[in-house]
């Protein structure tokens, strides 16, 4: 299909505002003017509207497609949250608003969003505070990595390293590194973080220690009360990675349990929608000894019930975002937490776990589940045994694509070998789940009767698989380059 | 229970699949005393009642005033269009494109976008989008130092005061050096910038048009920075770019901008969009994703996320940056929106924007006592207006009225309490600048 901009005709008329009474250089000097055109599509609306319905029948979602995306937790976003996000009332807000004299009476409904969303995620992981601005989980890890900086210089005390287990999701060591982290890398035992692994790299020179719980292969840490032993006696602050939050809602407190920084990501989580990659939200939780290091500005509720925002700690890490987030990511979680309340956060974990043990149970005949217990919201599989006639994980992925099913993630976590991380989360029906399972048995029966079958998909979608290395090599990364 | 759509009799047959008595045995891993001390989360609502409670907070916000404010974040006009092509579910309920054959449409958009940007600032190259305008000067001034592997960045203080302070956060930690030279009567002082410029220096930054309005060219203060060894960031403004001297023009290495303008909603200060842009010597040090076109077996034409060398789920600790989600559906936005204004629309947008402005200040300066910060500079959308009195009582006086008069420069600009910064888009009209102007005049 071809480009917007080929299909350009100078001249055709689009959404236009009135013509200018005046022109820029009525007021601006030429030599400050632009030379040229941009270069930009003239389209008629129809043109625009018929280009991106037809891109958007080119790609699989979760309104159209099961999306067993392992750690991303691909769970129906519930249509009413974008309108509530879309009121005008939240919507026209400007950012600048209340930093203006009496500004804060401009905006209390939306202080008090962000005031009880914080509330509602104290409650739900059971730190003592939280704050919105981080804009994605990455975000959240490095507020949460500079807070961790913060703590310990304000102690006296500054740390050089942070401990990643080698099955933490790659944003974690790269997060650590951009707060001015060495990273030091520990093997798991078993699928699990090993505390006497982690007790020989424990020294002074600890900051913290990023964890993920369940882990990215869906299990459960069972040493976690003796990492939090090793933790508390090195004086390193201990990391809870939020993407796999869905396994424990109304189970397991990650405050409560004594992590001290906790990131979440209200697009897995929370029911936000994942926008092709984009916005999400990653707030972070913090244990009482951390609140004086929260990002500026906090929400403030005065004893008349007011609400404010404040900037005066003078131990804050600063700024992180510019304003508070994103915010109308945050509506639609707040929303979603009031829809489902208290016992059902608790019923999406129950049945997220359900789910993906199913799964497990019906798939471990044909695949290698190299951790094979009970796991929690997700599981990852093995296509090890299919390598033997040529068949790897990346051909099976395609072969669901041509199914009707988005892939699974696959190679990763990268301590399994051919890894397939399959999430299948609460809202998806039995009846998918058993038509998964059945397309993926003739997936794999065919690995074995006609692997040419399966290394040739896709063959169904607007195109086969593409050439990756000649992307890179030609970098046609723009209409005009290449 | 809503959204979970298991009957009792599904559980049943699925929990004896598994081989456990009950939903409750899966969980056993988790110690007793790991579990819950409380969950004092309140019980659910039905989507009816949690709509009413959302209307009701909506309806204490004060949205419906006549609007100056500006400051980097602005209210233009977005065709209904864009609206409705946005809802399509395929676009966002999709995740970050890793199956490329299955997100030819999430990839191709990228792709079209990264054209629409690059030509917009007369860049070669350009990125997926980051989180902001903010955190894109953060990123760009971080690929500086990459590849300068220098310690020194020169900021100029007529760079919005915010990026300047989410700078500041994230550069605590990696010993740089941030050196910020001070504006002149709302001018960037290029002497002294050109000065601070020196072999030791990995970039210098400097916003179009800047935090007080004024429109500059800094072309000579790039080709310094050139001859340094230096990177030179332009922190621009999407809508204005249609007809003012590009970033490219001016001999740039990276551009970055808020791309709010470009049909996003104000939001509450997001989700917003981060445009970032360079010349193809530095798109190895680009964070972030970018889009690239190929081909299959077959030679039919698709897009694939491509040089992803630089990221964290492949480099690791190493990588160029640690952002994995970025914006994307605001960069469809965007790009959505850019097509059905077109070239023309947007430069009528921008032509408007501009004439309000300049009516706007013509009206303001006709009161005695009020002037511009520096009258002999060229300015675009936004100016800076100088009262007899500290701006923050007029907009105090004006919000009575039901209007926003600007945003007063006090609180980030000391010595200047008494200047506000008033913004004009194409959505304002004469009748609604004449009000703004009659009733200044009764404040003052």
């Amino acid at each position: 299909m071809s480009t917007v901009f080929a299909k350009s005709v100078p001249g055709r008329e689009g959404v236009w505002p009135e013509k200018p009474r005046t022109e820029p250089v009525d007021f601006i000097p030429e030599g400050l003017l632009r030379g040229r055109d941009a270069n930009l599509p003239s389209l008629s609306e129809l043109d625009v509207v018929r280009h991106f319905t037809r891109l958007s029948s080119k790609n699989y979602g979760v309104d159209s497609n099961f999306y067993p995306l392992g750690s991303c937790t691909m769970k129906y976003n519930p249509k009413f949250t974008e309108e509530v996000a879309a009121l005008p009332g939240f919507s026209r807000l400007h950012p600048l608003a209340p930093q203006l004299p009496g500004g804060g009476d401009m905006v209390p409904g939306a202080l008090e969003v962000m005031y009880e969303t914080e509330q509602l995620l104290c409650q739900i992981t059971g730190m003592a505070a939280f704050t919105l601005h981080p804009m994605a989980g990455a975000h959240g890890e490095l507020t949460g990595a500079l807070m961790m900086a913060a703590y310990h210089a304000d102690k006296g005390h500054a740390k050089t390293k942070i401990i990643c287990p080698d099955s933490a999701h790659g944003t974690n060591p790269a997060s650590a590194a951009i707060a001015g982290y060495e990273v030091v890398s520990i093997a798991s035992k078993d699928g699990i973080i090993d505390p006497e692994a982690l007790a020989a790299v424990l020294d002074d020179q600890v900051a913290g220690v990023m964890m993920t719980v369940p882990n990215t292969l869906g299990l459960f840490e069972r040493h976690l009360p003796r990492i939090v032993e090793l933790c508390r006696a090195a004086d390193a602050l201990l990391y809870y990675d939020g993407a796999n939050l869905n396994a424990i809602l109304g189970k397991l407190r990650v405050g409560d349990a004594g992590f001290d920084v906790v990131h979440l990501n209200l697009h897995k989580t929370f029911g936000t929608p994942h926008g092709g990659g984009g916005p999400g939200s990653g707030p972070v939780g913090v244990s009482e000894r951390l609140i004086p290091y929260l990002p500026i500005s906090r929400v403030f509720k005065d004893e008349a019930g007011r609400f404010s925002l404040r900037y005066d700690y003078p131990k804050s890490i600063g700024y992180v975002a510019p304003f508070y987030g994103n915010f109308g990511v945050m509506l639609k979680a707040y929303a979603y937490i009031l829809r489902l309340g208290g016992e059902g956060l608790t019923r999406v974990s129950e049945n997220a776990v359900l789910a993906a043990n199913y799964l497990r149970k019906r798939l471990d005949d044909l695949l290698d589940v190299p951790f094979d217990r009970t796991c929690m919201h997700e599981f990852v599989a093995s296509a090890e045994r299919q390598g033997k006639n040529g068949v790897h994980a990346l051909d099976i992925a395609k072969a669901l694509l041509d199914r009707g099913y988005h892939a699974p993630t696959i190679y990763f976590p990268l301590i399994v070998k051919e890894a397939i991380m399959i999430e299948p989360t609460e809202t998806e029906s039995k009846d998918t789940l058993d038509a998964f399972v059945t397309d993926l048995r003739e997936i794999l029966a065919l690995a074995e009767t006609n692997p040419a079958a399966i290394t040739a998909a896709p063959v169904t979608l607007p195109v086969g698989r593409l050439d990756e290395t000649r992307a890179a090599r030609a970098m046609e990364i723009t209409d005009d380059l290449g | 229970m809503p959204y979970i759509p298991h009957t009792p009799d599904e559980v049943r047959e699925m929990l004896d699949v598994i081989g456990a008595a009950s939903i409750d045995e899966l969980f056993a891993e988790i110690p007793a005393e790991l579990r819950p001390k409380s969950f004092d989360v309140p019980p659910g609502l039905t989507e009816m009642e949690v709509r009413r409670r959302l209307e009701r907070l909506a309806a204490k916000n004060r949205t419906d005033m006549s609007s100056f404010l500006g400051g980097g974040f602005y209210d233009h006009y977005v065709p209904s269009a864009a609206d409705m092509l946005l809802a399509r579910g395929e676009f966002y309920t999709a995740y970050t494109p890793y199956q490329p054959e299955a997100s030819q449409g999430t990839l191709q958009a990228i792709f079209e976008y990264q054209t629409a940007v690059a030509r917009l600032f007369e860049m070669e190259c350009a990125n997926a989008g980051v989180y902001d305008g903010g955190t894109a000067l953060y990123e760009a001034v971080m690929m500086a130092v990459r590849h300068t592997r220098r310690k020194k960045v020169v900021v100029s203080e007529a760079v919005n005061p915010i990026y300047r302070i989410v700078l500041a956060t994230y550069t605590k930690n990696l010993r740089l050096t941030l050196v910020t030279v001070p504006h002149m009567r709302g001018s960037d002082d290029m002497a002294a910038l050109t000065q601070a410029v020196d072999a030791e220096t990995a970039a210098v930054v400097v916003q179009n048009p800047n935090f007080f309005g004024t429109i500059q060219d800094f072309t000579s203060l790039f080709s310094t920075a050139r001859d340094q060894g230096a990177v030179s960031i332009l922190s621009g403004y999407p809508v204005l770019q249609t007809v003012l001297k590009t970033p490219g023009a001016m001999g740039a290495d990276i551009a970055t901008a808020e791309g709010q303008s470009l049909g996003l909603p104000l939001s509450f200060g997001g989700p917003y969009l981060g445009i970032m842009t360079c010349r193809k010597a530095l798109v190895r040090q680009m964070p972030g994703r970018i889009a690239g076109r190929t081909a299959d077996a077959s030679g039919r034409t698709g897009y694939v996320l491509t040089l992803q060398a630089r990221e964290q789920h492949i480099r690791r600790q190493k990588a160029t940056s640690n952002i994995c989600s970025n914006q994307a559906l605001c960069a469809l936005r965007a790009l959505v929106n850019l097509c059905l204004t077109g070239e023309e629309g947007l430069t009528r947008q921008a032509a408007l924007s501009i004439e309000n402005a300049h009516y706007a200040a013509m009206r303001l300066c006709c009161i005695p006592e009020i002037t511009l910060l520096n009258r002999d500079l060229p300015y675009g959308n936004e100016f800076t207006a100088v009262f007899p009195i500290n701006a923050k009582k007029i907009v105090r006086a004006l919000a009575d009225e039901g209007i926003v008069a600007g945003f007063p420069l006090g609180r980030y600009y000391p010595g200047l309490e008494n200047a506000l910064l008033v913004c004009c888009t194409e959505k304002h009209g004469r009748d609604e600048i004449d009000r703004l102007a009659r009733k200044v005049e009764k404040a003052l």
